[in-house]
């Protein structure tokens, strides 16, 4: 029987396997040959990587080489690119016009580089990352030094980045997303592994929004959407892959995202297969090589008439970079009836996924040891019920009796580390414990150091102390921020600033956060902590903010919304009552009401009328009132001396002054200002957050009252003679309470917590420190001043105010 | 094709939805939720959250959960159900994601608003 011919078009490592598998099944059967684009031999793609960075050569890579297509008979066409299938006459056609008739026909056309058609895309010094020829045209850049600016902050992207940085380059990777490699990690290990990528010194700009390549002859740098410009001589794209579908595609070969096979490979036409990253199964489209081989395997089977399926494969990834450990399998989202299991250590970040005791997905930084084991429970869809308290630590636990957390810590030995800062030994604590007889963690503090300096390694001699005394211990009863910490908030406080905490992601990796990205409870308390510790340089997350503070303005029972605008010190205008009473018309508002602030609310506004309305109070010169806010509200007034026959001073123009230099200011809860002209007390300052009594000898500063579920009157801190000096200590005050305050804790209640003395101390008796809180004060609103309202008139979260859709009776009837 | 499949109607992108935020899609009958997680998951459900109604569009998002914006009930967003020691349950709706299309599936649509708004 005369061998029937087999064509195959790609000769990348997918084809490459099925020839494999062919002839070692069944030598002879085929007569093959073999279309090769790129003007070489079969090599391992995956391995581009270690040759760009110097590690490897071309040679170490090569996987079939000119004599193994001799040998097994191959007729390879290196540099022939086929043009044209006919799945009729069963025929190819190459570029120089050659038809080669077949007998079965094998896709094998890969992918290709995803291109963003940005201005300059085209100029040279521009290249993607996907085969030798672009590993080339970048080994010679980089011999020419200078700057390469690498667009995309996935698996390509950073190995290029890194492969560029072993050159000798400066890289700059420009990242769309907030954080690294977001399809294969979580927040916490995207952080994790940007801090490992910068240790190497290349840049990192997430969110960044490519919008030109820039240069005339060649490329010279490029610009982001926020108009900062990078100067370069080298843009690598690697934003992604996409199947290389366009010659099946022309035959009339079923195709969607990828060449469409079942479950033999076999596509649409008769007699025509695919397989590799050029194909779609099942709806999934893969690229990795794992997949890729299981695919091969079964093609070449179908190639001899034999049975054998493919089903789909489970993934896993590794990043290439020597020196950072990164992997990930499965599917590691969150979701109903899945438990995680997260563990948290310096530099290291696991993440496990059970779903019906059994493991559906991994994540693993830093220590990727136990990834290969992961895998196979993930793929066997092992029962890991018996282990599950102890799965995280690897094989070596496995099937060992399940530990307690205080068990874990007591079996550690006494070498390990517990206190990184101060290099203190278990074997040191608890021997300290029983010698000394201490019995609580200050005592342990004390005499060792331990956890004496950033704390974090609390909690563990906090179980050093149980393992060691067992009953006798009493943990200090600090409530924990929420389920997802067991550090209470002001530990949270200060280790942010300890430890230079500037992200949420930072925060939660380093302080051992138990959730991968925190909860409804924590995270809008971090974002607060963050933005308040760290002015000028956290971006704030709108995702962790209640809604009324990320569309600014509150919602109502009906899910409207109200509007309320500033009026500085409860002074208005006749212009300014116009444009609200002409907004209430044109917007059909229901309802106008006079605050208790001293201020006007527009009740029930549809929040897609929020911008336009915002836009015609802002025309009237009105900015927000941020009646929404945790963070400063009103400044409530008297008439004062201006026209008060009582009055002692002008209480009118300081609310205005104080309301002016506070606006704009965000606090752990709403902060409330009353100035009364005389002590008749009309604008009702004793029961403000902070409120002043004008008298004949000057302005008496009170603080800590409250009038909502609790009516408390205010507690005085002290009389000053100028509107200068109370202006000052109200800016000082304002300022301790915002940096130590708990989120949602009020003034009174912190005043309560931290004592009065505490607070006298520090804003009113030391001079120096009351003016070092002001001038903190004072640098955060420079920031802060920003009215909100203006932002998004000029079309900030746009998306916020619009529906996604909206869909027509016939669109949805049914 | 399958009959959920002829019933799916494209309403964006999946870029058009904010990370651990939500958009609303309006229809005859009511308005819809959709929700994207920190890790790319879709889900829609009835925007009205089964204690008084609040917009769930509004809503913190965190893991596979959505805090209502009026009095913090907490719903799923996979189940429509509420967590925790209330109990109630908002209507879902199917939803497909591919090549960064995001389609509903709105076949019964009518029944699911219908049955949630008792």
């Amino acid at each position: 029987m005369t061998a029937r011919k087999l064509l195959v078009v790609g000769n990348g490592m997918a084809a490459g396997r099925v020839l494999e598998t062919l002839f070692e099944t069944a030598p002879g059967a085929y007569d093959v040959t073999v279309f090769n684009a790129e003007p070489r031999v079969n090599y391992n793609r995956i391995m581009l990587s270690p040759v760009l960075s110097g590690e490897k050569t071309y040679e170490d890579i090569l996987i079939h080489d000119d004599a193994w297509y001799a040998a097994n008979g191959v007729d390879l066409r290196k540099g022939a690119r086929v043009d044209a299938v006919d799945t009729a006459a069963k025929t190819v056609t190459t570029a120089d016009g050659t038809v080669h008739g077949y007998d079965k026909l094998l896709i094998a056309t890969g992918s290709g580089p995803v291109i963003i058609p940005l201005p300059g895309h085209r100029l040279p010094g521009v290249v993607t990352y996907r085969d030798l020829d672009d590993v080339d045209a970048m080994v010679a850049a980089a011999r020419a030094g200078g700057r390469a600016v690498v667009i995309g902050g996935g698996l390509l992207g950073l190995e290029a980045a890194a492969g560029l940085k072993a050159r000798g380059m400066d890289v700059t990777v420009l990242h769309l997303m907030p954080t690294l490699m977001e399809r294969q990690l979580d927040p916490a290990g995207g952080y994790l592994l940007q801090r490992a990528i910068e240790d190497r010194g290349i840049e990192v700009i997430c969110k960044a929004n490519t919008e030109a390549i820039l240069g005339t002859d060649r490329v010279e740098g490029v610009r982001l959407a926020d108009g900062r410009e990078i100067a370069c001589t080298l843009v690598v794209m690697a934003v992604g892959i996409r199947p290389a579908t366009a010659l099946a595609k022309a035959a009339g070969i079923a195709v969607a995202r990828g060449v469409v096979v079942d479950d033999q490979m076999r596509t649409s036409a008769a007699d025509v297969l695919a397989v590799g990253e050029c194909v779609e199964h099942r709806g999934a489209c893969y690229g990795l090589v794992a997949p890729l081989y299981e695919m091969a395997k079964v093609a070449a089977k179908t190639l001899l008439g034999e049975a054998a399926a493919y089903e789909g494969s489970v993934t896993s990834t590794k990043l290439k970079v020597t020196g950072i450990d990164v992997f990930s399998a499965g599917d590691f989202a969150e979701g109903e009836g899945r438990q995680e299991i997260v563990y948290r250590a310096p530099g290291v970040y696991k993440r496990l996924v059970l779903k019906d005791d059994r493991l559906i997905g991994a994540v693993l930084y830093g220590d990727t040891a136990d990834g290969g084991w992961f895998f196979d429970l993930l793929r066997g869809g092992t029962e890991v019920a018996a282990m599950r308290d102890t799965l995280i630590f690897g094989p070596a636990f496995a099937g060992a009796a399940p530990l307690d957390p205080t068990a874990a810590v007591a079996a550690l030995p006494d070498d390990a580390q517990v206190c990184g800062c101060n290099g203190v030994c278990k074997g040191t604590i608890v021997k300290a414990i029983t010698d000394k007889g201490l019995t609580g963690l200050d005592d342990v503090r004390a005499h060792t150091k331990a956890s004496a300096s950033c704390g974090s390694c609390t909690p563990l001699v906090e179980k050093l102390l149980v393992a060691t005394l067992g009953g006798a211990y009493a943990a200090a009863a600090v409530p924990p921020m929420c389920k997802c910490t067991d550090l209470g908030h002001d530990e949270v406080r200060r280790l942010i600033v300890a430890k230079e905490l500037k992200s949420i992601p930072a925060v939660m990796q380093e302080l051992g956060w138990k959730t991968s990205c925190g909860c409804a409870k924590c995270r809008p308390a971090l974002n607060y902590y963050l933005l308040c510790d760290w002015p000028g340089e956290y971006e704030d997350d709108q995702q962790s903010r209640f809604v009324n503070e990320r569309v600014h303005a509150n919602i109502q029972k009906d899910g409207t919304y109200s509007v309320v605008p500033r009026m500085w010190g409860g002074l208005t205008t006749p212009d300014e009552l116009r444009a609200i009473a002409d907004v209430a018309d044109k917007f059909k508002i229901p309802t106008v009401k006079v605050t208790g602030g001293q201020r006007i609310d527009l009740l029930g506004v549809k929040k897609e009328d929020l911008p336009a309305v915002w836009a015609d109070l802002g025309k009237a010169g009105m900015i927000s009132g941020a009646a929404y806010a945790k963070g400063l509200r009103t400044v409530k007034t008297c008439v004062g001396s201006e026209w008060c026959r009582f009055g002692t001073q002008d209480s009118t123009g300081l609310g205005v002054k104080l309301e002016k230099m506070m606006w704009g200011s965000w606090s752990p809860a709403k902060v409330k200002l009353g100035v009364s002209g005389c002590p008749r007390n009309c604008a009702e300052a004793t029961c403000k957050d902070i409120g002043i009594v004008c008298v004949d000898a000057g302005y008496e500063i009170h603080y800590a009252g409250a009038a909502g579920m609790h009516v408390k009157q205010t507690e005085v801190l002290t009389l000053v003679a100028t509107e200068a000096e109370a202006m000052e200590i109200v800016a000082a005050l304002t300022q301790l309470y915002r940096e130590q305050g708990r989120y949602l804790e009020r003034i009174y209640k912190w005043a309560a917590r931290v004592g009065g003395d505490s607070i006298r101390a520090a804003v009113v008796d030391d001079l120096d420190k009351r003016r070092h809180y002001a001038a903190r004060f004072h640098h955060s609103q420079r920031f802060a001043q920003v009215d909100p309202w203006a932002e998004r008139v000029g079309g900030r979260h746009a998306h916020e105010f619009a529906p996604m859709a909206a869909l027509g009776i016939g669109e949805a009837a049914e | 094709m399958n009959e959920a499949t002829e019933h799916l109607v494209a309403v964006g992108r999946l870029d058009d939805i904010p990370r651990q935020g939500a958009r609303v899609v309006r229809t005859a009958f009511g308005d819809l939720a959709v929700f994207r997680t920190a890790d790319d998951g879709v889900f829609a459900l009835r925007n009205a959250c089964p204690h008084r109604g609040g917009p769930l569009s509004e809503g913190i998002v965190h893991g596979r959960s959505v805090t209502c914006p009026l009095h913090n009930w907490v719903i799923s967003l996979e189940t429509g159900e509420v967590e925790g020691p209330d109990h109630g349950c908002t209507a879902v709706i199917g939803v497909s994601v591919a090549d960064g299309v995001v389609r509903l599936d709105l076949s019964r649509l009518a029944a699911a608003m219908a049955v949630a708004a008792e």
